[in-house]
């Protein structure tokens, strides 16, 4: 491919430039196109891990998605897929990722940075690992209940009172040091004379945070909903960890319904209409993602 | 408004120091029980702290086995990753064509995919190509999920080099990927570092991918073996699986200190947010 830029060599060669994207084309269509159109056609078979419906599947058409709406599991565990995205997602890490941020406008030196440190650590850490130190924090005798216990409180046993509270503080704690990042760097673009006078300033401060600087990073808090929205639809690992979704279903987040119905009831049909409705909510946000950064750019 | 703003300050020092003792609370456990041989999910000051519970994990198929596969899985995840998202960036940094805008969009879109969602097709696909427990197939599958991330760094990365520099060499007849690889890549070395590390950081740390498609133990990466640990033994011994989550974890964090202290945070993000 010698001297690429002329204008008159012919559009055939103007298309072998792009041809360097082949393998990455491939990759993608191989091992995600492949597998989100398998998951959609699955969805509307009765494919199973075993028995005569692993080789030779039938198409039961709406089924699975019929299936859904009767099933007593599936409607509580979308419905527990919101809380958890809610809360842990939109109002923990975001609000708390932005307020940290914001602090660390007025804070400086020594403790701006051991509390990026601590945000940063429980981020980086490997997934597995955060997740079991979460079990230990939230277990009957853990450092949890420890602590409410130098106040003279008696600790639930968190796990199983309350599965979900759990799995969204450790959610929250794991992943607001992404949100932090996005402010920080955000916060890092407004004008200095307007971000000093943001926080904690009485009420002037206050309506100037909501008046001036909010608006100012506006965009970043709408790609930073989109991206923590999807971070968090997505995760399996610390439910798992810490849950199991349980007790009987009750922190059984989508994921990890899908998973359960999938791989220890063999049921891969219905695992894939589950893991559909995933990818389609996915999608959904994806694209008000792609469109928000369109607009930024233009 | 004199002694507002040291006030000011205060008030937010406290803030924060408050919320970075939470977040560093949970880490506490890991730390103490790692050096406690009687470990139990209590946080407590070990009474006779040892490393016996590093000794007792310092063997080849608890520990050295499981790493070795972690290293394999991750590296390769990255040497694949960065070869297609190179070769990938190129085109689309350096020429004009209609089809770079569609395509950029179309793979920031696949960021949006959850992985976790994709697993149970993943799974049948293996299953019907007979694929599953292999590595390479893993390593294959794990740079795609992370590859739309990477091609959008390393896109990034790559306009940042002067295409004049280039101009000169295709004067003198060199081809695109000659030009490619004798000047782009040399210029933006450290750009292919972050984007390697931060593969390899996401690979290292994967567990449902590896829990999913590599089913026999001799090819379990030490995210699947530390929770067998967990859960099969009966009794768990918590010094030790919180000793083996140290080692295992050691590797992940040096490398995210090396990118950070070289590039500040905006490497995880430098994909993410710039559009």
């Amino acid at each position: 491919m010698p001297v690429p830029d002329s204008p008159y060599r012919g559009s055939l060669r103007r298309r072998f430039r792009l041809l360097p994207v082949a393998p990455s084309i491939l990759l993608l269509l191989l091992f995600m196109l492949a597998p989100v159109a398998w998951s959609f056609y699955a969805s509307f078979t009765d494919v199973a891990l075993s028995g005569k419906a692993a080789l030779n599947p039938q198409w039961i058409g709406l089924d699975n998605y019929a299936r859904m709406l009767t099933d007593s599991v599936f409607p509580l565990s979308a419905w527990l897929t919101v809380v958890f995205v809610a809360v842990s997602a939109i109002l923990g890490q975001n609000a708390l990722g932005l307020l940290i941020a914001l602090l660390m406008t007025k804070s400086g030196g020594a403790t701006e940075s051991f509390v990026g440190t601590a945000v940063i650590a429980s981020w980086v850490l490997p997934e597995i690992v955060a997740a079991f130190a979460a079990y230990a924090y939230f277990s009957q005798d853990g450092t949890l209940n420890q602590l409410l216990g130098l106040l003279g409180v008696h600790g639930a046993n968190w796990l199983y009172a309350f599965p979900m509270a759990a799995v969204i503080l450790a959610n929250v704690w794991r992943g607001t040091a992404f949100s932090m990042l996005v402010y920080r760097a955000a916060l890092a673009q407004v004008p200095r004379d307007i971000s000093e006078a943001a926080l904690m300033d009485g009420a002037r401060g206050w309506q100037r945070l909501a008046f001036i600087t909010l608006p100012i990073i506006r965009g970043s808090i709408a790609t930073n909903l989109m991206l923590v929205t999807l971070q968090t639809l997505a995760v399996f690992t610390l439910i798992w960890v810490m849950t199991a979704g349980g007790p009987s279903n009750a922190s059984t987040t989508l994921p990890v319904l899908a998973y359960q119905e999938a791989f220890k009831l063999g049921d891969i049909g219905y695992g894939t209409a589950i893991a559909s409705v995933l990818i389609l909510i996915g999608m959904v946000f994806g694209t008000v993602y792609v469109r928000l950064l369109r607009r930024a750019n233009q | 408004m004199a002694g507002r703003r040291p006030r000011v300050r205060l008030a937010a020092n406290a803030a924060l120091a408050v919320i970075g003792l939470c977040f560093v609370l949970p880490l506490a456990w890991l730390l103490l029980a790692s050096v406690d041989p009687h470990a139990g999910y209590q946080t407590r000051w070990p009474q006779s702290p040892s490393f016996a519970n590093f000794a007792a994990v310092l063997t080849p198929e608890l520990l050295f086995l499981p790493l070795v596969n972690s290293l394999l899985l991750s590296a390769g995840t990255a040497v694949v990753n960065l070869a297609a998202a190179v070769l990938a960036a190129y085109p689309l940094s350096r020429y004009q064509s209609r089809f770079n805008k569609p395509f950029l969009y179309a793979i920031l879109f696949g960021t949006s995919l959850p992985v976790t969602a994709i697993m149970v097709p993943v799974y049948g696909l293996f299953v019907q190509l007979q694929l599953l427990d292999s590595m390479p197939a893993t390593i294959f599958f794990m740079a795609t999920t992370t590859l739309p991330m990477a091609i959008w760094m390393t896109k990034n990365f790559m306009d940042s080099v002067p295409l004049e520099l280039e101009e000169a060499a295709w004067m003198d007849g060199a081809s695109g990927l000659a030009t490619l690889r004798r000047i782009v890549l040399p210029l933006m070395g450290q750009g292919l570092g972050v984007v390697f590390i931060f593969v390899f950081i996401q690979a290292w740390g994967n567990f449902f991918v590896p829990f999913i498609l590599l089913l026999s133990t001799a090819k379990q990466p030490a995210a699947v073996s530390v929770f067998s640990f967990f859960g099969q033994h009966g009794a768990i011994a918590y010094g030790e699986l919180a000793a083996f989550s140290i080692l295992y974890s050691v590797p992940v964090l040096v490398l995210y200190t090396v990118v950070a202290r070289g590039s500040g945070s905006a490497f995880a993000l430098s994909g993410a947010m710039k559009g």
